[in-house]
């Protein structure tokens, strides 16, 4: 082996010795840092896992929603609405929606009601989401008997439970048939709660939604883009909020962190003092030293991002989930899809290990070109 | 020939009188550097003059103006009183601190104005230090305080370790090759420190007030060992007021220290 990879093997002999010398001081630091990184991770993570959920179930939504408006409020869309907006060039289908949410005094829970766009469902059963079947302890073949707001009571039977992995967006949901939607609401016949419409050419979607504006001005269209932009700063309000809270905490750690790592101890300053005199040189003293802060800050780094990860991904973040999920009756329980956005990793690296590797690099350096003759003196 | 006029023109250069000079047997030993002979002018120092804080209220000459000669493979000790700046002085011979004026060359080569790394290096190769607290770095074994100045030169880890136990064997720390240096007694700790200073070959030793913590017993143990480098012809300068040392039969010259400068004698 060359003498500079034997040098550099001595270097990192000495480095891990001297971490093991200091263990309860190394060990401290290593945890407070693992915290931080494990609270800001944690955050981090789950809120973009939220994002990249909601995403994932926008990305299946219609291109455009249109509303009608009275008054500013949201009204129904009226017969014939439909066939005036269908022939439009670049809309590739439309269809009329029907959805409504229902209070249920029994577990004091909204339900939304939905007519799905095939209409599959068989008129007195319900298709539910697993939140519901949960709260209200159904399973298909079962039967639940719900009091409309005319005052009448409708008894549907069960005929499935949507699947789990839908439950972020299903938690609180009911499909029903067209014919029981219109019966338990008393809906008018050819109205419709909004339109949905298929585009074909993603770049033509405004302009469709412009054209739409115009040929029907007491509407409203909503693009699909909006709403994924709605949900991402709601979650990015969550997570600010989130990391606001924590902030105080996070500033406690820090300041514990930074005075730990960059308190040199006397025992320090001596050994620094002994190892000039006996030869050697100021850079190999901070490339020592470098190593130490460098692998107590990785460790660290590590530790804590891989905790934050387990704690995410397997165990739905227990300590984060209700002010980042926000709230609900029907709490949907939901395993996320891990996700990790490189970007975000890398800023908290650059934010937590950079400093901590300045905190300690500064009083050695400090140390290290101070004259090596001290240490006669002592 | 040549050495021995060399020698008697540098104590006519320095001024310098010699208590007990070269006509003490020097235990040569087999020539360790083929350049350097017995006597022979090895540092110079030439109005060497040392501050401290200077230009501070505080300002402080340790040194105000020493011109001497040193010679190669002779134990030389400096003696004086606390302040005297012999202290100061040892840690301008090895490289330790720079003088604030005058010059030192090592081997005719002034070193005095060289940038800290390349004193480093000179530190590491020419000097190995006997500190008076011994400064054995604690948590660590005597063993690898031994290795600890050949970690920068990059020799390799099997080679150290057996260069190490080597110079322990040699001092009879063998059985305390393991031991943590806060275990050590204060003996072994001086012991572990010599083997430490010896660990790159170096061609001077330099011990600070070597005895001072160290009973009777162990002191005339130090000067056991200290008699075995001069028999073997390796150049030490230590600094002590220690009797036993300074009129020790181990020791060629005397240099006498009083306020920063050298005593007429």
């Amino acid at each position: 082996m060359s003498p500079w990879f034997e040098k550099q093997r001595h270097l990192i002999d000495f480095t891990l010795a001297s971490l093991a010398r200091r263990k309860g001081r190394h060990l401290g630091l290593l945890v407070v840092f693992a915290l931080l990184v494990f609270a800001l991770a944690s955050a981090m993570l789950f809120a973009h896992a939220l994002r990249h959920e909601a995403q994932q179930i926008l990305d299946g939504a219609p291109e455009i929603v249109l509303q009608k408006l009275v008054a500013g409020r949201h009204d129904l869309i009226p017969p014939g609405t439909i066939e005036r907006i269908s022939g439009m060039r670049g809309v590739q289908q439309v269809h009329g929606r029907l959805w409504g949410y229902y209070y249920d005094p029994v577990v004091k829970a909204n339900y939304t009601f939905l007519v799905p766009p095939d209409n599959s469902i068989q008129p007195g059963t319900l298709v539910i989401g697993p939140a519901l079947a949960r709260q209200r302890g159904l399973a298909p073949g079962t039967g639940i008997s719900l009091r409309s707001y005319s005052g009448a009571l409708y008894s549907f039977a069960i005929a499935a439970v949507l699947p789990q992995a839908s439950e972020l967006a299903s938690a609180d949901l009911l499909l029903v048939s067209e014919a029981d939607f219109r019966a338990f609401f008393s809906y008018p016949a050819d109205h419709y709660t909004d339109i949905a419409l298929s585009v074909a050419n993603p770049a033509e979607v405004r302009n469709i939604a412009n054209k739409l504006a115009k040929l029907l001005p007491d509407s409203r269209p909503i693009l699909r883009e909006e709403i994924q932009r709605t949900y991402a700063s709601i979650f990015d309000w969550r997570e600010g909020i989130m990391l606001a809270l924590l902030s105080a905490a996070i500033l406690a750690f820090a300041i514990l962190a930074w005075d730990k790592a960059s308190g040199l101890s006397a025992d320090e300053k001596r050994e620094i003092g002994i190892l000039k005199a006996i030869g050697w040189e100021t850079g190999d003293i901070i490339k020592m030293k470098f190593w130490e802060g460098a692998l107590i800050s990785l460790i660290a780094f590590l530790v804590g991002f891989i905790a934050a990860y387990v704690h995410v991904f397997h165990f739905g973040a227990p300590l984060f989930e209700p002010v980042l999920k926000g709230w609900s009756v029907l709490y949907p329980r939901f395993v996320l899809t891990p996700v990790i956005d490189g970007l975000q990793v890398a800023t908290l690296f650059f934010f937590t290990v950079f400093p901590f590797l300045a905190a300690t690099l500064v009083p050695i350096w400090r140390a290290a070109v101070t004259d090596p003759d001290a240490v006669m003196r002592t | 020939m040549l050495a021995t006029l060399d020698y008697h023109r540098s104590r006519l250069a320095s001024g310098v009188t010699v208590a007990r000079s070269a006509s003490r047997p020097s235990g040569l030993g087999a020539a360790r550097r083929p350049d350097c002979t017995v006597g022979a002018s090895m540092i110079e120092l030439r109005d060497v003059k040392k501050a401290f804080n200077q230009g501070q209220h505080n300002e402080y000459w340790a040194l105000s103006g020493i011109t001497l000669n040193l010679e190669a493979k002779r134990v030389t000790a400096l003696r004086g009183p606390s302040g005297s700046g012999k202290t100061t002085l040892l840690t301008l011979i090895g490289c330790l601190a720079r003088p604030t004026s005058g010059r030192v060359s090592l081997h005719g080569r002034d070193i005095s104005g060289l940038p800290e790394r390349f004193l480093t290096e000179i530190r590491r190769q020419t000097f190995g230090f006997v500190f008076q607290q011994f400064n054995l770095i604690r948590g660590m074994s005597a063993l690898e305080n031994v290795m600890l100045p050949a970690f920068p030169t990059g020799r390799a880890h099997r080679e150290l370790v057996e260069r190490a136990d080597a110079l322990l064997e040699r001092l009879r720390l063998t059985h305390r090759r393991d031991a943590r240096a806060e275990w050590l007694s204060g003996g072994e700790q001086q012991r572990v420190a010599i083997a430490r200073a010896l660990i790159n070959d170096p061609e001077v030793l330099i011990a600070d007030e070597p005895t001072a913590n160290l009973d009777t017993a162990l002191a005339k143990e130090f000067m056991a060992i200290l008699e075995g480098f001069g028999a073997e012809g390796r150049t030490v300068i230590l600094t002590s007021h220690d009797p036993l040392v300074v009129e020790s039969a181990a020791v060629h010259r005397v240099i006498d220290m009083r306020d920063g400068l050298l005593v007429e004698q």
